[in-house]
């Protein structure tokens, strides 16, 4: 069944979401989005706020189901994936979250060799040396024995890259990476996420809103808003999109299409009748 | 009366769901259990956390309340002329309720609710997704060991708040009362029997074990995941748990004895 799919899927993309449907509790996350991830490339997945951008990458993780439609990562629907293979996809994908999301009793050190120790039985000498390459890779050799909460939010960061890389994944998610970064870790972080992806042949996703940041090192970009893609592109063909809603989100401005006031009653009526 | 009815209805619908959840999830951590065969490390990590951690407390507690019992067992007794029956009515006390109902007790407020804020904390941070998408599985490295070593380590530490206890009744008893210190042990030895008494304390304290460590597992995996919501489940652990041991204790003792 899976060799099916994958002679289906086009070998270009990596990741292929149809018409997929979420909702929590009553409110519509997801209605009917349909995206495409090129293989071996910097995907971002752009939009405001709570338009469910985490919960795409869970999704696509398979930590959480949609109510309808599908996602296939490498040509295996994750939806329809029985736990043995689900765990094992896990293993191709490398997940990077927000707050980096170590575990707070190991070493920087331990993190990094946890999924090796985990999954595998290779001999310690072995583990040393491949945590090391990693850590060297994200700069932090020297914080080796540090604690994760002796990191800055950087550097967490950092270090838990090095252990989304750890086990060579095929594509690596990125969730908000570039959130409360000072310049120098933004730096650091983009140049990381940009080098690796080149470097190991890698698919990198990366959600995001901030826009600068991720646009300059994206080479596809994917809006969404109100569940459904909005507009996607390359980073200069989305600079001369015509759709208002995208050129208020790329400029930032404080109204258009997306009001500045929530809908509302009349305003005069509203304070003239505020005994009533 | 149609408002109070809706939240009635809807509070307890919301307490049924919650109460479904938290068997399927007790399934599912019963049936992680066989993975700490090969991970014993892990267990043991954890039987330091919640056994050893707890023992300062239950020691000392358990000194305290045998020496109040001997102390209040004596000013009855001796009415009668019966304080060499002071060891019995210490340690019958000690083995088949207050050892594993007290320990149970504190547990819950030292070891349960540590349990809830640490799992739930790892559920704000992430650390729980993490290791999901890292394809490891919460409930074989998280929750199964956590969950054996509570089970494993009340019994343990019940039977010590006992001795403890025992030990504490006998220095006010005999050595500050001037109980008779053959007729404390003797006629303890011929009134306690090893089945009946001890053992039936044992399998409440393993059932005890059972439930605190049940609560405090789901509740840290339940919880909604921001400060509020964690304090919110550890402070639940602890009502809910300590509930549920002095109800079950009531059951058991209705039925064992």
């Amino acid at each position: 069944m899976s060799s099916l799919n994958a002679t289906l899927d086009d070998d270009a993309t990596l990741v292929r979401i149809r018409d997929l449907h979420f909702s929590r509790g009553s409110k519509a996350i997801f209605r009917g989005l349909d995206i495409d991830i090129p293989r071996g490339q910097v995907t971002t997945v752009l939009g405001p706020s709570g338009t469910g951008k985490t919960t795409l990458l869970k999704m696509i993780g398979g930590q959480l189901k949609g109510e309808r439609g599908s996602i296939h990562v490498d040509g295996l629907e994750v939806g329809k994936l029985r736990r043995r293979e689900l765990y094992a996809l896990r293993k191709r994908l490398g997940m990077l979250f927000q707050s980096g999301a170590l575990l707070t009793d190991l070493t920087v050190f331990d993190n990094v060799a946890y999924p090796l120790r985990e999954h595998t039985d290779l001999p310690e000498r072995l583990i040393r040396h491949l945590v090391l390459m990693r850590l060297h890779a994200v700069g932090l050799r020297g914080a080796r024995d540090l604690h994760p909460a002796e990191l800055s939010g950087g550097m967490a960061r950092r270090a838990a890259l090095a252990r989304a890389l750890v086990f060579d994944p095929m594509m690596i998610m990125y969730d908000e990476p570039f959130t409360g970064q000072d310049p120098i870790s933004m730096g650091v972080l983009l140049e990381l996420i940009r080098t690796v992806n080149t470097a190991l042949g890698l698919t990198s996703v990366i959600v995001s809103h901030d826009l600068e940041e991720s646009l300059s090192i994206s080479d596809y970009v994917v809006i969404i808003s109100e569940g459904k893609v909005v507009e996607a592109g390359t980073p200069a063909s989305l600079r001369e999109s015509g759709s208002p809603w995208v050129q208020q989100f790329l400029n930032g401005s404080a109204d258009g299409p997306v009001p500045f006031q929530l809908a509302a009653p009349d305003y005069a009526d509203d304070l003239l009748g505020a005994d009533t | 009366m149609i408002d109070f009815l809706q939240r009635f209805g809807g509070g307890t619908i919301g307490a049924l769901e919650r109460l479904g959840r938290a068997s399927i999830f007790l399934v599912q951590l019963l049936a992680a259990l066989g993975s700490l065969v090969s991970r014993f490390g892990l267990l043991v990590q954890q039987l330091f956390a919640s056994g050893v951690m707890t023992l300062s407390i239950v020691l000392v507690s358990g000194l305290f309340v045998g020496m109040v019992l001997a102390l209040q067992g004596y000013n009855t007794l001796v009415g009668f002329g019966a304080e060499e029956s002071l060891g019995v009515v210490v340690a019958l006390t000690l083995v088949t309720e207050l050892g594993p109902v007290v320990t149970g007790l504190l547990f819950a407020g030292r070891a349960g609710s540590a349990m809830t804020a640490e799992i739930g904390l790892m559920k704000a941070t992430e650390q729980l997704s993490g290791l999901e998408m890292m394809a490891v599985d919460p409930f074989k490295r998280v929750f199964a060991p956590r969950f054996l070593a509570g089970f494993l380590a009340l019994p343990a530490l019940a039977a010590m708040f006992s001795a403890v206890g025992v030990t504490g009744g006998y220095l006010v008893g005999v050595q500050v009362l001037g109980v008779d210190a053959g007729a404390y042990w003797s006629q303890m030895q011929n009134a306690v029997g090893f089945t009946e008494d001890v053992g039936n304390g044992l399998i409440k304290a393993l059932v005890f074990g059972f439930v605190i460590s049940w609560i405090a597992i789901f509740e840290g995996v339940d919880c909604i995941p921001t400060s509020e919501g964690v304090s919110a489940a550890t402070t639940r652990t602890v009502v809910y748990s300590s509930l549920a041991v002095l109800g079950l204790d009531f059951v058991l003792t209705a039925v064992m004895f």
